[in-house]
């Protein structure tokens, strides 16, 4: 098989099983999962040789694996739907088939499959336990997820949505890629429909990413408008891009291709969570902790990271779209940053961590570090993928000691938590590497060498970028501490944690597995001229995904004051955070716990009141009291009434005096006139009636004498 | 022999009397009485025509019989359903026999 008929076949199984799942086996269970991990491993095995292929080819950014067919006719040209591997597209496809893999497997786990139905489960909420008899005594165990096959089939159409969007090569694919995930999104954010907290968080996630989808659309009509094709080896040959380039707008004297950079990455921030429209993503841990992983790490904010990356040579066009990006992801770092540092829900700090991470490479981007920021995207969706997991596996640890002790304590509130470390092992020590790697601990993780590639990079001519990501790089590595402190260490804070218990293979594979990626992929990326360790390995990674783009960018020069920079952050952060909480009895002693921080800079109340009152006010008020009630019933009204008072009038002054009273009551009163006028003459007696018949037939005679013997 | 227009003067004289009677009087009986006189003028205008036609042509003779016979069938009739009228009514007026009267 070549590979590009390879290429095509990846992202089907995910379909077919999406499909099966929905038509066929939704009431069983285990052949549903079956056929879900089935696919996405098939789609993994696919995508490691295509991989590997990838990286034994000779040249492939100058001839990337390519194909493409006619799609859908336009006047003289098709849409061409087709796909495409290069460098960076394989290096996506790899974590992308890896990450997916792993949280298949681990939804398995998290589901509860193999427990018993639960006592009161139904559809649409979370299980909440069943009781099981032993040894006559009653204990509580965790209960199987109600809608289990629905949760493989919704995580199968988004494992093929963002394959879709991987291995597109233009643009009109990759949006439907795109628009599918916002549609999984939604779905399993809203899993547990019957929460209206998820219900709440489903709708928001959809409306905030949709407005920054029609941007992208438009950006993507207008790149279609202006080049005539939506294929990426079209739009960046260097004659269109430099067309594009000088051609001005009249938006903002931006040229064309800035233009179109901007109205794109506005696409991004809504998908990857960026400042402004960030307020999605941390309510959308109401979903499963699966979903989590899937929509933070795997798949839908790298989507919008992955799609700014390779639509760089656009975006880098014109200066001012270039510091608009590095502006919003480094505001976006250490915003979300700030914010973290004060949430006590496990999954919210990672929520915000994430957005801080998309940032980062968003701002790297903007600086124009092409290969760290897709280097930071990969190592970023390895052990951020792997945290969520295992912030899943410490809730799942946690409700299994909430269902022993049988109290009601929040499985997800870290100030619940403490000493876990011994009663999991497992996923402490893989979440303690997925928890360095986030904070960029030095020379052994993977974060490290990303992050520091960033820093690198910023450092020469974006000072003012470098120094807030340099910030936001300490609270990065602060509020990982302060997670890990009061999640792992210490003493338990509350029966449940004490009782808290080691959760199951299918779960913990996951996170080994991930782990090994946490650390190990790091390697492949470190700079050249590194004190010591550089040169050791080569830099393969800046070489590969470098050699995307038509001119491979230089690799940052070294320089040791990102590095001491980078490392003092990473250390001190480290530092502080354990040194502030590891005696941290309770939320009450958290010196943290400031308002403006819990309540996230007051941006879902700015929106609500800028945005969703308004919104609502226009519809309840203006559209349908005033516009719909007042207006439009107010004519529709006014016909009524004018058809009423002219049909009353034709009643009153034709129907009734003349068709009723002239023809219908006339007739009618003449034909009775006359009958009770003849009446009298109906006697009822014969001698009468013979005495009229004689005076009749007297007449007769005589008229008939008269006539007949005049002659 | 008097002449055939007398015999016909006393024809229509009965006539008219019997006519007068029917239509003059209330009680059934006598209404049936000038019913009968009625008849018998015609009677006596058969037999006169016959008596001044031609003799030889019995036809006038054999009409007032039939005449008679019908008289009496009617006659037999009539005053069956008078006495039965009376028996139900206790009564022989024509006026008050009026159930069938709007």
């Amino acid at each position: 098989m070549t590979t590009e008929t390879l290429i095509w076949l990846i992202p089907l199984p995910p379909f077919l099983a999406f499909f099966l799942i929905v038509l066929f086996t939704n009431r069983n269970k285990s052949v549903s999962h079956t056929i879900a991990i089935g696919a996405a491993f098939l789609a993994w095995a696919g995508a490691m040789l295509v991989f590997l292929r990838a990286i034994g080819a000779n040249e492939l950014g100058k001839e990337p694996f390519t194909s493409s067919i006619n799609w859908i006719p336009t006047a003289d040209t098709w849409l061409k739907i087709g796909v495409l591997v290069d460098p960076l597209g394989a290096i996506v496809l790899f974590f992308v088939a890896w990450t997916v893999l792993m949280i298949f497997v681990y939804s398995v786990g998290y589901h509860n499959f193999g427990q018993p139905v639960g006592d009161h489960d139904q559809a649409g909420l979370p299980p909440e336990g069943a009781t099981l008899e032993e040894h006559g005594h009653k204990h509580r165990v965790p209960s199987v997820e109600p809608m289990y096959s629905r949760f493989f089939a919704f995580i199968s159409l988004f494992a093929f949505g963002m394959l879709v969007l991987v291995l597109s090569d233009n643009l009109l694919t990759l949006f439907v890629g795109w628009e599918i995930m916002g549609l999984c999104s939604y779905l399993l954010i809203g899993f547990w429909y019957a929460k209206p907290s998820a219900r709440d968080a489903a709708v928001k996630a959809f409306m905030t990413t949709r407005v920054g989808d029609v941007f992208m659309l438009l950006g993507i009509v207008f790149i279609y408008s202006a080049t005539g094709s939506l294929s990426f080896k079209d739009i960046f040959q260097p004659q269109v891009l430099h067309t594009l380039a000088v051609v001005p707008t009249p938006i903002l004297g931006l040229s064309a291709g800035g233009l179109m950079g901007l109205l794109l990455f506005i696409g991004t921030i809504g998908k990857s969570a960026q400042f402004p429209l960030h307020v999605w993503l941390p309510d959308a841990m109401e979903g499963p902790t699966p979903v989590s992983a899937m929509i933070h790490a795997a798949t839908m904010v790298s989507a919008g990271v992955y799609m700014v990356i390779r639509m760089f040579p656009l975006l880098s066009l014109d200066p001012r779209t270039m510091t608009f990006v590095a502006f919003i992801g480094a505001f976006t770092a250490l915003f979300a940053a700030t914010i973290a540092v004060a949430q006590n829900d496990i999954k919210r700090v990672l929520a915000y961590s994430t957005i801080s991470q998309l940032g980062y490479m968003i701002a790297a981007l903007g600086s124009g570090a092409y290969v760290a920021a897709a280097f930071h995207l990969v190592t970023h969706a390895f052990f951020k993928a792997l945290l969520f997991l295992g912030s899943g596996s410490v809730i799942h640890g946690m409700e299994h000691g909430v269902l022993h002790t049988g109290e009601h304590t929040d499985a997800q509130d870290m100030f619940n938590m403490g000493g876990l470390r011994r009663k999991m092992p497992i996923t402490f020590w893989t979440f303690l590497i997925g928890g360095f790697a986030l904070s960029g601990f030095p020379v052994l993780t993977a974060g490290f060498w990303s992050k520091d590639e960033i820093l690198a990079s910023t450092f020469g001519g974006h000072t003012a970028v470098f120094i807030t990501l340099s910030v936001a790089a300490f609270l990065t590595a602060f509020y990982t501490m302060r997670q890990i402190t009061l999640t792992f260490l210490g003493e338990p804070r509350s029966p449940a944690a004490s009782h808290a218990q080691e959760t199951v293979w299918t779960m913990t594979t996951p996170l080994v597995f991930l782990a090994i990626f946490a650390v190990g992929f790091g390697w492949t990326g470190i700079p050249e001229h590194f004190p010591i360790l550089g040169g050791i390995l080569p830099n393969w990674f800046h070489e590969f995904v470098g050699s995307t783009l038509a001119t491979p960018p230089e690799a940052a020069p070294f320089n040791w004051i990102p590095l001491l920079v980078s490392l003092t952050v990473a250390l001190g952060g480290l530092l502080v955070g354990w040194l502030g909480y590891r005696n941290v009895r309770s939320a009450k002693e958290d010196a943290l716990q400031i308002p403006v921080l819990k309540r996230k800079w007051y941006f879902d109340e700015m929106y609500d009141f800028a945005f969703v009152r308004p919104s609502a006010w226009i519809a309840e008020t203006l559209i349908y009291q005033w516009m719909d009630k007042g207006l439009i019933d107010g004519l529709l009204h006014l016909f009524g009434k004018a058809t009423a008072a002219i049909g009353s009038t034709l009643r009153n002054v034709i129907d009734k005096p003349v068709i009723n009273g002239f023809f219908g009551d006339g007739t009618a009163h003449v034909v009775q006139g006359t009958g009770r006028n003849l009446r009298p003459i109906q006697t009822g007696r014969i001698q009468q009636y013979m005495l009229f018949s004689l005076i009749v037939l007297l007449a007769l005679v005589g008229l008939a004498y008269y006539f007949l013997m005049r002659v | 022999m008097v002449p055939l227009s007398w015999w016909l003067i006393l024809s229509a004289g009965l006539f008219s009397i019997g006519l007068f009677g029917v239509l003059s009087r209330k009680n059934a009986v006598a209404i049936l009485l000038g019913v009968e006189l009625m008849l018998n003028s015609v009677n006596i205008n058969l037999v006169s025509f016959w008596r001044y036609g031609d003799v030889a042509r019995m036809a006038g003779q054999v009409f007032a019989i039939i005449v008679f016979a019908v008289a009496a069938a009617e006659v037999a009739v009539g005053l069956a359903l008078v006495i039965s009228v009376y028996r139900q009514r206790n009564t022989v007026i024509a006026d008050n026999i009026d159930m069938m009267k709007w």
